[in-house]
């Protein structure tokens, strides 16, 4: 291959924004000591980390006494969770397309949970959630702000409209810095390497009349702190990407919108593929599609070898035999599947060498099972 | 039951297998006729409706064979 490689798994992991990279090496040389101390270099640190929390609130429009960082976005979906749970054990209420953080930490709270169905698109219906979070008395709900496999975007503004006082958990780890954060939530948890932050820092905003509390052990549970010693340069980094995308928001997000709709279009016209995901309520990065009869893992592995770094959701690609409960939520197709996420590199060439690939790819495999 | 029809054994097959041999023996019943596939991956069973879905023909439900496998109906129509 003359071509350099093309790693198109922005949602698994976006490559380190320019933003992050300049604050990086510094902020790692001047933000090593505890911001707790009173000496110079804890002083130091601790203007950082303020600077870094003021950073992420004005650009989501919150508090600074709102946000937390935590140690991913995953740490962020446990803490927010599980803080709001109202004791007394009432259920949660979530969409069948959740991120798997989210029944993780109901299985480990051993709290019973209500699942709503979605659409084929992905979408859940704003008044079948009420109407689940009434019949349950529920004591929390959780919505993502949009789909990290398929990209669908959830109605959360219509969500909250219905709830009325039921506490709203929405998940952005998709969706941060990419869209605004939409109104009526009780805590928002976010990822900062989905946004092009380094990976291992999280933001969990929680609103200041919210009853939450720390659920993990911490000194005074009541305070709205970090958990344990905050990464201090990672958080000004990932609040410095997290501005420089979402002040690009729009060119950006523009682009890239235009060149999933070439990739939808075009994959739309190889034989037997299941497009997923609403073609246009979605997040503007991301397309997923899934190939009868290929083998998820050998489709990755065959586009790795021309180039291409792409994943998959198919039970085939993992280590366990289990379909993507996304995938399957929605009626789509399990196998054969591909999630492609652009970053903000991503140019039209190489989404267009992708889709002069991707036909001749699906049928040499077909051609192996001799169909 | 689909005992009264005939069934593909797709038993330890992993996806997409089942599909592949779905795909390949439909043919083989008459057109209004249902075809079993009996599969213990647990990905047939979410993908062997969304193959009836995308290849126009009819999912009718399923069944459990004496082993506790699952066993999912297709009705071909075409």
């Amino acid at each position: 291959m003359s071509h350099p490689a093309v790693y198109l798994d922005a949602a698994s992991a976006e490559p380190l924004h320019p933003a992050a990279r300049a604050v990086l090496g510094a902020a790692s040389t001047r933000g090593y000591a505890d911001p707790r101390r009173l000496h110079g270099p804890g002083r130091d640190a601790r203007l950082l980390l303020d600077n870094a929390r003021e950073v992420v609130a004005a650009v989501l429009g919150v508090r600074r006494d709102e946000v937390m960082f935590t140690s991913s976005g995953s740490a962020a979906v446990h803490a927010g969770l599980l803080g709001l749970l109202p004791s007394g054990g009432a259920p949660v209420v979530m969409t069948a397309v959740e991120h798997q953080s989210v029944p993780d930490a109901t299985a480990w709270a051993g709290v019973p949970t209500r699942v709503v169905e979605v659409d084929r698109a992905g979408r859940v219906d704003a008044g079948s959630i009420a109407a689940a979070a009434r019949e349950e008395s529920a004591g929390l709900v959780v919505v993502q702000q949009a789909n990290h496999e398929v990209g669908t975007l959830q109605p959360v503004d219509a969500v909250a409209e219905a709830l009325g006082d039921v506490p709203l958990l929405v998940d952005a780890g998709a969706s941060m810095g990419r869209l605004p954060l939409p109104p009526g939530w009780t805590a928002v948890a976010g990822s900062a390497r989905k946004w092009g932050g380094p990976g291992g820092v999280g933001v969990l905003v929680v609103r200041r009349s919210a009853r939450w509390r720390h659920p993990f052990p911490a000194p005074d549970r009541t305070e709205r702190a970090d958990h344990g010693f905050t990464d201090v340069p990672g958080a000004l980094a990932a609040a410095a990407a997290l501005q420089a995308v979402a002040a690009e928001r729009d060119e950006v997000g523009g682009r890239q919108r235009a060149m999933i709709d070439l990739v939808r279009e075009r994959v739309a016209s190889i034989p037997d593929v299941d497009l997923v995901g609403d073609p246009v309520d979605r997040l503007p990065h991301l397309v997923t599609f899934s190939c009868l009869y290929v083998d998820g893992e050998a489709l990755v592995s065959a586009l790795d070898r021309h180039g291409f770094g792409i994943a998959s959701g198919s039970a085939c690609a993992v280590d366990t035999r289990e379909p993507s409960r996304v995938l399957a939520a929605m009626g789509a197709l399990t196998h054969g599947n591909v999630r492609l996420s652009l970053t903000r590199d991503t140019t039209q060439s190489d989404v267009e060498r992708f889709l002069d690939v991707l036909p001749g790819v699906v049928a040499d495999l077909r051609a192996e099972v001799a169909l | 039951m689909s005992g009264s029809g005939p069934t593909l054994d797709c038993r330890g097959l992993p996806c997409p297998r089942p599909i592949i041999e779905l795909a390949r023996h439909l043919a083989d019943v008459p057109v209004g006729d249902v075809l079993g596939v009996a599969s213990d991956d647990p990905a047939a069973r979410h993908d062997v409706p969304a193959w009836c879905r995308m290849r126009g023909q009819e999912y009718v439900g399923e069944e459990t064979a004496p082993d506790g496998v699952p066993v999912l109906l297709v009705r071909r129509l075409s």
